[in-house]
């Protein structure tokens, strides 16, 4: 590709400067291309694992069995979860990573552009797999995006080998993006772009890449445990040969407790950049949002059995996780405040990033009230696998980490393609996202509480009418997605003339680069002041 | 060019120190495994007794009485039958106790069992003291077959006055496909003589 770089220069104006083709994308090292590549893959993963929750919602609509087999419902739950988690909001992340840490710190790209196209294009392959294991006989994985032993060693069909592998494919992409990101902001900084004058997206993503190194390897040992056990008969999970089920639980929540900060770290520092434009008042209290964002990292560790402690631990165990689990609330609560703070007197005005934003403060904070009630251990033997833990989970990653994508995405988006995008379309967007995705979770809350269990395809019919509205809910946001999908082809096509600073009250070096944003920026360190 | 050249160099050591810090991560993913155990059996918090045999008791504490309960349970839909001879003992800690428990393979194939024990509460466990039991061997059955199955134990004198019962649960495990052929053949020739 060096060939190509030379001639970019002089050609400002021009959308790319390298060559159009599949070979381009198949080859580019360019951090920009990457971050849509990156970006377009996640997109295209929300919908797929979006279609697969509206299956579990038609067949959840009404009570009994009308639509799928049991079994084939509890593929689609596991697929679902795995998909979003690890094909929709991770590299969502790591595309906005790559289009805009380079840009914010002042690097011309990514300190190993060659791994980073390593990183994105296996990641095709660990989902094709993923999806093509649906297609066996028997059918693909069935036990849960969490995979239990015994559920996915003795009782597992035979596609668990393909899942293996397509989470050590997904594991090993998301540790060479990890290493990129980290190696880029310890090295890549322009002259003067001091730790502590990094953008808050720089400094949570580069904890959360911190987060990556440490854990997906152990995730990536919990599966190959879990493939020698079901393949070459060891019994690290399996107590008749010694082993002991729960632990892997343990190893699991190892892996998982800090992997949902994974997901949520950089939605703070999106949410981070966004509100202080959008306020046009520097970000209240930085310091302290960098300290909370290694201090929720920290405690990530040290939390992991709160989502376990129906499995029999012992009475010190059950204390110990439950203080330390409402301690990371502590720090949690220092962001909403200094967000709110910012926002205090500002001269506030309202374009669909900041309503995204906004809508993420508040509706965030609901799934941290949830987090909190499940982390008191006695109310967790009520609350554990019902749907209120459901509910829990959806407000902190599709009102938390997915509307801060949404949110960062309407941000930068004149920046990438160099158009505003289409306001009322967007805001048609916003509201029916808004509104859908509160008929869609909040009564989770309800009927989790009054007893009906996670991941079963069936229901007592006490439940009917407020599954009956979730599924509508679930139709209702499902099919405002595709608004953004309008959007955002729109606004790839044209619209009107994005300017450079592109929103009023934006600071920053990527505001300062023309849009669209040239195929090369900062290949001379900018100046900061 | 030497500026180029120092970052180079700056990049390589941090990528090598992050990629080991992976492998390290991967180990210890592993390493968990023995370390949970370890760590459960300084706490003794998970129920597991010893897999050893204990040391006999010399002396019995007459003062106190502590009633032990039996459970007998087969995993998963073994046809096999399973249980304890007397349900629930009373003793006095440091006294010696024996029993058997009942087992009879109905399937038709020869089969390989382990049983697994957990005592409740948990804590309790490091007090329960085995000097002989059938869980610390695979037990091989003929379809058929029945045998008594021998345990001997007793409550260790140190146990907190708070634990006056305690329950002994065995779960019995199929395991005649996790072993390998010849292993299976021996275990049965050895049963025969
Ligand atoms: C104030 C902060 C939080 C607290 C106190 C908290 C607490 C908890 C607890 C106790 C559970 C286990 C419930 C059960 O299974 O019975 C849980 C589940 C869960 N939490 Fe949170 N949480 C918090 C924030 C978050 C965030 C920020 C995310 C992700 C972005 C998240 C994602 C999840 C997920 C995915 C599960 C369910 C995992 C599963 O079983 O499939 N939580 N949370
Ligand atoms: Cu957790």
């Amino acid at each position: 590709m060096s060939t190509t770089n030379l001639n970019a220069d002089n050609h400002a104006e021009e959308h790319h400067g390298a060559p159009s083709g599949i070979m381009r994308w198949l080859l580019t090292t360019n951090h920009k291309d990457i971050g849509s590549l990156y970006l377009l893959f996640s997109l295209l993963m929300f919908f797929i694992g979006g279609g697969m929750a509206m299956v579990i919602r038609a067949e959840l609509f009404q009570p009994g069995l009308q639509i799928v087999e049991p079994d084939f419902f509890n593929q689609m739950t596991t697929v679902h979860g795995l998909i979003m988690v690890f094909g929709a909001v991770m590299p969502a992340f790591v595309g906005l990573a790559n289009w805009m840490v380079p840009m914010m710190i002042g690097a011309p790209d990514m300190a190993l552009p060659r791994m980073n196209n390593w990183s994105f294009w296996i990641l095709p392959f660990a989902f094709l797999i993923l999806l093509m294991s649906l297609f066996m006989e028997g059918g693909g994985p069935n036990f849960g995006w969490t995979f239990y032993a015994p559920l996915s060693t003795t009782y597992s069909n035979d596609s668990t080998a393909l899942f293996v592998f397509s989470v050590h494919i997904m594991g090993i992409s998301s540790i060479m993006g990890a290493i990129n990101v980290i190696v880029t902001i310890f090295n890549l900084r322009a002259p003067g772009m001091t730790f502590m004058k990094m953008p808050l997206f720089v400094w949570t993503w580069l904890i959360t890449a911190f987060l990556l190194i440490a854990v997906m390897p152990v995730l990536a040992g919990a599966v190959t445990m879990v493939l020698t056990d079901k393949y070459f008969l060891t019994s690290f999970f399996s107590a008749a040969g010694g082993g002991d089920p729960v632990m892997f639980q343990h190893i699991f929540w190892f892996f998982g407790h800090p992997e949902v900060y994974i997901m949520i770290l950089p939605a703070f520092g999106i949410i981070s950049q966004i509100v202080p434009t959008f306020s046009r008042k520097k970000l209240f209290g930085y310091s302290s949002m960098v300290y909370a964002t290694a201090s929720i990292a920290l405690l990530s560790f040290v939390v992991w059995a709160h989502h376990m402690f129906t499995t029999g631990m012992p009475l010190a165990g059950e204390l110990f996780f439950m203080y330390c689990t409402m301690l990371i609330s502590v720090p949690t609560g220092v962001k909403v405040f200094n967000w709110v703070a910012t926002m205090w007197r500002g001269s506030l005005t309202f374009e669909v990033p900041m309503m995204f934003s906004i809508a993420f403060i508040v509706l965030f904070t609901i799934g941290g009230f949830s987090g909190l009630m499940l982390a008191i251990t006695p109310a967790d033997f009520q609350y554990h696998d019902t749907y209120f833990v459901v509910a829990h989970f959806h407000y902190v990653l599709v009102t938390g980490a997915i509307f801060s994508i949404m949110a960062g995405a309407y941000y930068w988006l004149p920046k990438w393609t160099g158009y505003m995008f289409d306001e009322k379309l967007a805001k048609a967007h916003f509201w029916l996202s808004l509104v859908s995705v509160n008929v869609l979770f909040f009564p989770m809350h309800f009927v989790g509480l009054a007893g009906m269990p996670r991941r079963i395809p069936d229901y007592a019919t006490q439940f009917a009418d407020f599954n009956a509205v979730i599924s509508i809910g679930g139709f209702a946001f499902g099919l405002s997605q595709l608004l953004f999908v309008a959007v955002v082809y729109k606004c790839i096509k044209g619209g009107e003339k994005a300017t450079d600073q592109v929103w009023e009250g934006a600071e920053g070096l990527e505001w300062e680069v023309p849009s669209p944003a040239p195929y090369h920026t900062f290949e001379t360190p900018p100046d900061i002041k | 060019m030497t500026d180029k050249q120092t970052a180079q160099q700056d990049t390589k050591k941090l990528v090598k120190k992050l990629v080991l810090t992976v492998f390290f991560m991967f180990g210890f993913g592993f390493a968990l495994v023995p370390l949970y155990d370890v760590f459960c059996d300084i706490t003794g918090l998970n129920g597991k007794t010893s897999n050893v045999a204990a040391v006999q008791s010399d002396s019995v504490d007459k003062t106190r009485t502590i009633s032990v309960e039996f459970i007998a349970r087969t995993q998963g839909n073994l046809p096999w039958i399973f249980k304890p001879e007397v349900k629930k003992m009373n003793v006095h800690p440091g006294e010696m106790h024996q029993l058997n428990f009942l087992v009879k393979n109905n399937s038709v194939d020869n089969m390989v069992v382990q049983a697994v024990p957990s005592v409740s509460p948990g804590i309790a466990a490091a007090y329960f003291n085995k000097i002989e039991c059938f869980c610390f061997n695979q037990q091989p059955l003929e379809q058929g077959q029945a045998a008594d199955l021998g345990l001997q134990f007793y409550i260790d004198k140190d146990i907190p006055p708070e634990y006056t019962t305690v329950t002994l649960s065995y779960t019995l495990f199929d395991i005649s496909k996790n072993i390998e052929q010849d292993e299976f053949t021996k275990l049965f020739a050895d049963n025969k003589n």
